[in-house]
């Protein structure tokens, strides 16, 4: 994010894309609800009518991928009018006649039949975010999670660039992470193209400087595999050892079956978990490791908010933090790693290594923890990014995307969409949330969401199980019918093993983030006979 | 300069708009309260926060009077003090308010607490003794609830869902769950039903919680002052003084929940928001709050293992980790070390990934490091 969580109760403008935030960040939701309570205005961009879109003073329910040509629509009609903030475009940008040449095609006429909304509501949107600056604008993984998710994520920042919403409070493009600490893991540099603090492994000096830091040389030069393109190595055998730390990527990724061959194809795969899960199946070694509140360490926030963890109590048997059990491995390989806590590696290892985390140490983390870029000591921390206009590369450059639907349309077979996501009482596979008490009472099943013409014309009633077939998979399931969901849309999670919409899900991706279109593939629901209920 | 009012002679500052209450708070002058829930709507309706002030016919509260300048306001006048003690009586009366001070002061301490409990239909004490609003503001006035005839209870308690015990006996009212509900979570399934005697906090159609539009966040179990919400998990487990708070990070999703862990014999027996800090104001959802018991469950991994031909075998961590290694070194003298591959965890903390991505890069010189960043 580049803004802060507090600056969401003190909007008076938000829009929120692709976003079911009381489900999926709750606590965030409440700012935003206790925004609007004050008078603020939101706007919810969703297929889905979810609990956020009751408090929203406009819902502008797109179809599933459509985004890219509601947003360009939306630019249209703000350059058409003149709205855009012209002194910031002019000061703080580049490429703007770039922009301005794209989105002249996406007149909301244009745009109202690829996004199945009327072409005034969406001259009413762009009226609205540009009669209140600024507009902070949310999303989560309605934006990412399609094989245009980077062209998804670069409008938005078109959009918030046009309107002069960057840099200042209450405005900003601010994705909620999924998970607690994916924004940590990312600044740490478990990705195949950076270190810690984003520094490229293409570049010589940054390969100089870590291999001075750590006492090694040769650090490889070429960016390393995505997720995706490890698991297909599987296969075909490049890949020969897997280790796989925290994920259950048997239930998480798209298209089971596929990763389920995948997984099962490994030559040596060594998970380390705190539980045995669908993917430990697939385990030639399963390493035990210690959870959250059995060691200390640091979570990074979607705000860039670095806090404390700390120990409640040790971990069972013989489970050890998972530093632990790398620094392990490295001494077999002949290396003496010297740091022996999580506080010596942040405050030896990664505050030294990474340039925006240098000010942050464990002293200074007593309180609320600290928000980076933290430069020095003396830093207090950085609320907002791209403050007065001021971006990473000196101006904002637009870069102006097309529409492309997604990679799996309906047809005559498929005639519906599935789109997934997260459902409030439950975390992904369940493998923590489904051991704690109470909450699988609250929500034991996965359901398939339909609405209520999809239902009606298939004589399909609440609580019935049906099955629901894609390209990849069957699942049996009960229908929710719901007013939440449009027609045309079913809509899954993936807490239960049981009816996973993974079992159905499209293994397309975005070309490059390699990010799985979760949010769209072709489906068909089906009413069990007699027969096959047995 | 700035305008000023006068708090028990001495002159404070005030910024227009300001109620007495919070003008007195920000110079360190403490003023009790029950029903007041900060950042909230002011509702006055306790009447424990009354003060005096000079020329007002009544003594007013200090949550809901705005601060004027030269306002005379005494905090803990003898008639304020009257009225507090009289307010206490009556909350105490009502329902199972009976841990405060003996009410026959020369009996037994042992013997008026089986009293009370077997008022109480239970063999355990009050949920929240030595953690509750009123009962701490029962000793600091010094009042019991024997002045008045005891009012029965009419609602029964509600223990319909997993998580949120409702006592009605021992609710007074107040508000703040309400509040909390409506207008710090605002997820509108509770609010005030009834009327007089028969007042009640309900879901919609007075409907149990769990059939009602709650979330179960439990931020009205966190505003109750008294042991009317508690949580269903810490009932008869949390005691305060057996308990150590724990200041920690939510597990869950990005927005990274500051926490309290109420940890008794190095067991987590309870959860709470911090409140006032960044960036979740004391609120949480209700896998944050009740998500955490998932650490002591029996399927915990506790043991290396290694599989056979027929399923795992416990190993030791020299043997698993050698394995390992032997293992990867061999694939690396073989095929090179872009043939192995490792994906980090976005759930667990920043040492472990850093730790995991330097193995991969400055021990075995690769970068097929990755982790579900996307997703």
């Amino acid at each position: 994010m580049t803004n802060s969580f507090n600056e969401m109760a003190r909007a008076k403008m938000l829009m929120v894309i692709g976003s079911n935030m009381t489900e999926a960040h709750p606590v965030a939701a409440t700012f935003v609800k206790n925004a609007v309570l004050k008078g603020a205005e939101l706007i919810v961009v969703d297929p889905r009518r979810h609990k956020l879109a009751e408090m929203a003073a406009l819902h502008v329910p797109i179809r599933v991928g459509s985004d890219i040509a509601f947003l360009n629509a939306l630019m249209h009609v703000i350059i058409a009018e003149g709205w855009q903030d012209k002194r910031f475009v002019d000061s703080c940008t580049v490429d703007f006649d770039k922009l301005a040449a794209t989105v002249m095609r996406y007149t909301p006429e244009y745009a109202a039949d690829i996004c199945g909304v009327p072409a005034d509501m969406i001259r009413d949107t762009a009226r609205r975010i540009s009669s209140v600056q600024p507009m902070m604008l949310c999303y989560t993984l309605g934006i990412t999670e399609h094989t245009c998710g980077t062209h998804n994520v670069m409008s938005i920042a078109n959009l918030q660039m046009l309107l002069g919403n960057m840099g200042v409070e209450c405005g900003g493009v601010n994705p909620l992470r999924g998970q607690n600490n994916v924004q940590g893991a990312c600044d740490m540099g478990a990705l195949p193209n950076v270190f810690p603090g984003y520094q490229k492994v293409t570049e010589a000096a940054a390969r100089e400087k870590f291999q001075r830091a750590w006492g090694v040389d040769g650090l490889p030069e070429a960016n390393g595999l995505m997720i995706p393109r490890m698991m297909e190595g599987l296969v075909d055998g490049k890949i020969r050892g897997f280790y796989i730390f925290g994920e259950n990527l048997a239930n998480t990724e798209p298209d089971i079956r596929k990763v389920e061959h995948e997984l099962a194809s490994a030559e040596f795969l060594v998970v380390q978990d705190i539980f045995l899960n669908e993917t430990t199946r697939f385990g030639h070694v399963v390493l035990p490791a210690a959870a959250w509140s059995e060691n200390d360490g640091t979570f990074t926030n979607s705000e860039r908010r670095v806090n404390r963890v700390r120990t409640a109590g040790p971990p069972p048997g013989d489970a050890r933090p998972n530093w632990w059990i790398f620094q392990q491995i490295a001494k077999r390989f002949g290396q003496e790693w010297a740091s022996n806590s999580a506080r010596e590696i942040w405050d030896n290892e990664v505050s030294v290594l990474a340039p925006q985390l240098c000010g942050i140490k464990y002293h200074r983390l007593e309180g609320d923890g600290l928000q980076w870029p933290c430069p020095d000591e003396n830093h207090p921390g950085t609320c907002i990014l791209h403050r007065d206009g001021q971006f990473t590369c000196g101006l904002g450059i637009f870069n102006p995307a097309e529409w492309t639907p997604p990679a799996e349309v309906p047809d005559d077979q498929y005639p519906l969409v599935l789109s997934t996501g997260r459902r409030l009482t439950h975390y992904h596979t369940r493998t923590q949330t489904g051991r704690c008490e109470g909450l699988n009472d609250l929500l034991g099943e996965e359901t398939a969401d339909i609405s209520m013409p999809d239902a009606r014309a298939l004589g399909i009633a609440d609580g019935e199980t049906i099955r629901v077939s894609s390209r990849r998979g069957t699942v049996t399931v009960k229908a929710r019918v719901t007013g939440e969901v449009p027609a045309g849309m079913v809509w899954m999670a993936f807490h239960f093993r049981e009816a996973n919409a993974n079992w159905l899900t499209n293994a397309a991706f975005d070309n490059i983030t390699m990010t799985a279109e979760y949010k769209a593939c072709a489906v068909r629901i089906d009413k069990l006979t007699e027969k096959a209920l047995g | 300069m700035a305008v000023t009012l006068t708090i028990n002679g001495h002159a404070v500052a005030f910024r227009p708009g300001q109620t007495i209450l919070a003008a007195a708070e920000a110079v360190g002058i403490s003023i009790p309260t029950l029903c007041h829930l900060k950042g909230a709507t002011p509702t006055g309706a306790c009447r424990i926060c009354v003060v005096e002030v000079a020329g007002a016919r009544t003594l007013l509260p200090a949550c809901s009077t705005p601060a004027t300048a030269g306002m005379q306001v005494q905090t803990e006048s003898p008639r304020v003090v009257e009225a507090r003690r009289l307010v206490l009586e009556l909350l105490l009366s009502s329902g199972h308010h009976n841990c405060s001070v003996p009410r026959d002061r020369d009996a037994d301490w042992t013997d008026f607490q089986l009293t009370v409990q077997a008022e109480d239909g239970t063999d355990r004490l009050c949920p929240v003794w030595g953690d509750c609003r009123l009962q701490e503001l029962a000793f600091r006035y010094q009042v019991d609830g024997s002045r008045f005839p005891a009012t029965a209870t009419i609602y029964p308690t509600e223990m319909a869902n997993p998580l949120i015990v409702r006592d009605f006996s021992r609710c007074i009212l107040c508000g703040r769950c309400v509040q909390a509900c409506n207008e710090v979570q605002v997820n509108r399934a509770i609010s005030h039903g009834y009327r007089g005697a028969h007042s009640k906090i309900v879901a919609a159609g007075d409907r149990p919680l769990a059939d009602s539009e709650c979330v179960f966040c439990g931020e009205c179990v966190q505003a109750c002052p008294v042991g009317a919400l508690v949580e269903k998990k810490a009932r008869y487990q949390w005691r305060p003084w057996l308990s150590e708070k724990i200041r920690t990070t939510c597990p869950y999703c990005g927005v990274g929940c500051q926490q309290w862990l109420h940890v008794q014999d190095g067991r987590i027996v309870k959860v709470t928001g911090v409140e006032e800090a960044e960036p979740n104001q004391g609120r949480l959802c209700v896998k944050g709050r009740f998500g955490y018991d998932f650490i002591y469950s029996e399927e915990r991994l506790k043991n290396p293992l290694i599989r056979e031909e027929d399923g795992f075998r416990e190993a030791s961590w020299d043997e698993a980790l050698d394995l390992v290694a032997n293992k990867f070194k061999q694939i690396i003298a073989e095929s090179g070390a872009d043939a192995l591959a490792g994906v980090s965890c976005a759930r667990s903390i920043n040492e472990d990934s850093y730790n995991m991505q330097k193995l991969f890069r400055a021990v075995f010189k690769t970068n097929n490091i990755d982790h579900c960043a996307r997703t």
